[in-house]
């Protein structure tokens, strides 16, 4: 095989070392069920208890019994969206969310419209941000719910929580924030920032994919997503995970423990590949906020050519990157968040989606660029577009 | 979504990628919107047989692909012959493409119409002005 270079991190990240090791005695050393009642049960439960204590301590959460595992992300998402809503019902039928939410928030609240719920969707402006003007303007006296996300996945942009956090509750709704992206990447305390519910994944800060959490503050009425056994006290049916929960744990705590670190490298290796790549390559958007925003992500337009064409040339070459282009999603839309934050449709084509890991080197990055430049020169010497046409076409 | 062999191998080496001077039919479809653009140059003789064809196409790998195939089994046909092309024989000679890139194939297929019909517009023209020669693009 030749070089691999895996630049796309906000998709997936490796499992860790630590939490590999954390992980492999819960598939057959202790292998009993946690709710079971004898001491292979009670084995299995303390491996759990320690999780929840680790993801407790990480976001600073005030009770470990406001943490409840779940598959992951998308059902952490759907669980505080539908959950609530269900939950809430009697008080109000309208949520106010944003348009470039991750789709397992955007899928929930249309899965809600369908059934009589309204949903406002909120503008984001150029570089991702939603405004608190925007968000009291549509605050209704039946809003029961806001769901913002912490860090957009496709640009790195962080949204200003504490504050529509603190807005919402002023207005007596709950708030719940997607921090899938936010984990390891900005510091998260529920408390100070006043989060009611909060999502968060494994996969993403070097734990096991299937696993992932919903903080739900104490006090706050959610029905369950998913009926069954007594588990999560009685809120998430379904036998624990106990390997992937232990994996979680371990991993929440690492990227807790060494953000400041990794974020530091990630912003060398950033300005790094940004000052490169804007050396080399001309015409080219950066997409997201300037200075709000996570280091590890990169978003960057190539005018004239498509994205999953870019892609693909990298792929070849064994860089592993993401497109925001139409083809990739199978639909011929390209992606919402960037059509949200107003990128014309050929910009947003021509997005590639750089997220770097915390084992990163150098070298890499160079090998990355070199492909990259290559494979942008090749796609415009083929592209039927030109600077020039496209000034005629907008005059 | 997984591409076959061939697309892979024609998107990384494509054949008749550029455009052509002298071409006196030029053919453009798609949007931006939709991801696709291609542009189509002929240069189509007096006897009405198509000598060369090249493409400039912006689009995924499928898309760049499909007109470079579509350039290869036009050359050497007259314009009628052209003009049957179809779709399904761009997907064959790709050893098939994925479902949601079939459009590209279509595309790839109006392509080659629209071209033909610009050599119409041209002709037309041209008979009805004092005709003076082929007409570049670029």
């Amino acid at each position: 095989m030749e070089r691999r270079v895996y630049l796309d991190n906000a998709a997936t990240t490796y499992v860790s070392s630590e939490v590999l090791n954390e992980m492999l005695p819960c598939f057959n050393a202790v292998y009993g069920n946690s709710s079971s009642l004898h001491s292979f049960g009670r084995e299995a439960s303390h491996i759990i208890d320690r999780a929840r204590d680790r993801v407790c301590k990480a976001i600073n959460a005030s009770k470990p019994n406001e943490i409840y595992f779940t598959s992951g992300g998308t059902e952490a998402n759907n669980w505080a969206i539908k959950g609530i809503a269900y939950a809430n019902k009697h008080k109000g039928k309208h949520i106010i969310t944003s348009q470039i939410e991750h789709d397992s928030v955007l899928e929930a609240c249309r899965a809600l419209e369908r059934e009589g719920f309204e949903v406002t969707y909120l503008p984001v402006d150029e570089y991702g941000l939603v405004s608190l003007a925007s968000l009291l303007h549509n605050i209704r006296k039946d809003t029961i719910l806001v769901s913002i996300m912490s860090v957009n996945n496709e640009v790195g942009t962080i949204q200003n929580i504490k504050a529509i956090a603190k807005t919402a509750h002023e207005n007596g709704i709950l708030f719940h924030t997607d921090a899938v992206q936010a984990i390891g990447a900005v510091k998260i305390d529920v408390q100070d920032m006043e989060i009611d519910l909060m999502t968060m994944s494994a996969h993403k800060i070097y734990g096991p994919k299937g696993v992932g959490a919903l903080y739900v503050k104490n006090g706050v009425k959610i029905d369950p997503l998913i009926d069954g056994g007594n588990q999560e006290r009685g809120k998430r049916g379904g036998t624990t995970n106990v390997p992937a929960i232990a994996g979680f744990g371990k991993a929440v705590e690492i990227a807790t423990r060494d953000l400041v670190v990794n974020q530091q490298k990630l912003k060398a290796i950033r300005n790094y590949f940004l000052d490169k790549v804007m050396e080399r390559i001309p015409y080219v958007k950066l997409n997201g906020h300037p200075q709000q925003k996570i280091q590890g992500t990169v978003n960057l337009s190539f005018e004239l050519i498509e994205g999953e064409s870019i892609l693909m040339l990298l792929d070849l070459n064994g860089v592993a990157v993401s497109t925001g282009s139409a083809c990739t999603s199978g639909s011929l839309e390209p992606s919402h968040v960037l059509k949200a934050m107003g990128l014309s449709d050929e910009l947003a084509q021509g997005s590639i989606r750089f997220s770097f890991g915390k084992s990163i080197s150098k070298d890499d990055v160079d090998y990355a660029i070199d492909k990259l430049a290559e494979a942008v020169e090749k796609l415009r010497s083929i592209s039927p577009l030109t600077k020039a046409g496209r000034k005629k076409e907008k005059n | 979504m997984e591409y076959s062999a061939k697309v892979i191998d024609i998107f990384k080496n494509p054949r008749n990628a550029g455009s052509l001077r002298g071409a006196n039919a030029v053919g453009k479809v798609g949007n931006s919107a939709c991801g696709d653009i291609m542009k189509i140059y002929l240069y189509i003789n007096d006897e009405g047989v198509i000598e060369e064809a090249k493409f400039k196409t912006f689009g995924c790998a499928a898309a760049i692909a499909a007109t470079s195939v579509a350039c290869d089994m036009i050359k050497g046909m007259t314009i009628e012959e052209a003009l049957e092309v179809k779709n399904s024989q761009v997907i064959d000679y790709l050893g098939g493409l994925p479902p949601q890139k079939i459009h590209c194939s279509l595309l790839a297929e109006e392509a080659i119409h629209a071209a033909i019909e610009d050599y119409y517009r041209r002709k037309e023209k041209e008979a009805k002005d004092e005709p003076d020669g082929d007409e570049d693009e670029e």
